[in-house]
């Protein structure tokens, strides 16, 4: 969904969404978020396919976020790519076993909940300094 | 050339209009500023942040406003050598 006028930070949400169990958990969990309202959900192949709208608006975002299954970090590299640096999770590094984790519900909301939590703390200190305003200001 | 300001129609869209119009006329190129103004139809061109700005289809710019310079840029490379 287009954002503006929506009060807060832009945050958008990148995924591997790769054919192993993590790349499955999370392509859910990208999706989890992006359905609580955390942040925007967008392709990633459209980013690797160089579409000019997904690329000027990873470009645009106040946040982007990665979520890859395991550390080769597809989604990671594909932002990088375009010179956008992202707040990078990636699966493995969390605790998931790639080819030995079962796709379930609780895993996925226990992975969207460590990066809620964890980007709680940063928006706090950010909350701090003074950061954050309408795109419409 | 066919330049698009896409937006719902928010301050800072309206303000993009205005520099795009301004821009077009100061540089004097033959252009045709249309608005993209349904949730709908933005999404189609992949743009996820408004304001933004559509050059002959491309999307050239999302979630912020650009200064007239880049504009100015912008139309330029679209004009024939």
């Amino acid at each position: 969904m287009a954002e503006c006028c929506s009060g807060g930070k832009t945050r958008i949400i990148h995924t591997c969404s790769g054919a192993s169990d993590v790349g499955e958990i999370a392509d859910k969990t990208a999706r989890k978020l992006s359905k609580d309202g955390y942040g925007n959900m967008t392709c990633l192949a459209a980013i690797g396919a160089h579409l000019s709208g997904f690329v000027e608006s990873a470009k645009g975002a106040d946040e982007n976020i990665t979520i890859d299954g395991c550390p080769v970090a597809c989604a990671k590299k594909n932002l990088e790519h375009i010179g956008v640096t992202p707040k990078s999770y990636i699966l493995t590094e969390m605790g998931l076993v790639k080819g030995k984790t079962p796709i379930t519900e609780k895993i996925v909301t226990e992975i969207s909940n460590r990066i809620k939590e964890k980007k709680q703390k940063t928006r706090t200190d950010a909350d701090k300094s003074g950061e954050g305003s309408c795109c419409c200001g | 050339m066919k330049i698009e300001v896409l937006g719902t129609g928010c301050p800072k869209c309206r303000k993009l209009t205005e520099l795009v119009t301004e821009t077009v006329k100061e540089t004097g190129v033959t252009a045709e500023i249309g608005k993209v103004d349904k949730i709908n139809d933005i999404m189609n061109y992949g743009v996820m942040i408004t304001p933004a700005l559509a050059i002959d289809g491309k999307v050239v710019v999302a979630g912020r406003i650009p200064s007239k310079d880049e504009i100015k840029k912008w139309i330029g490379e679209k004009q024939p050598k």
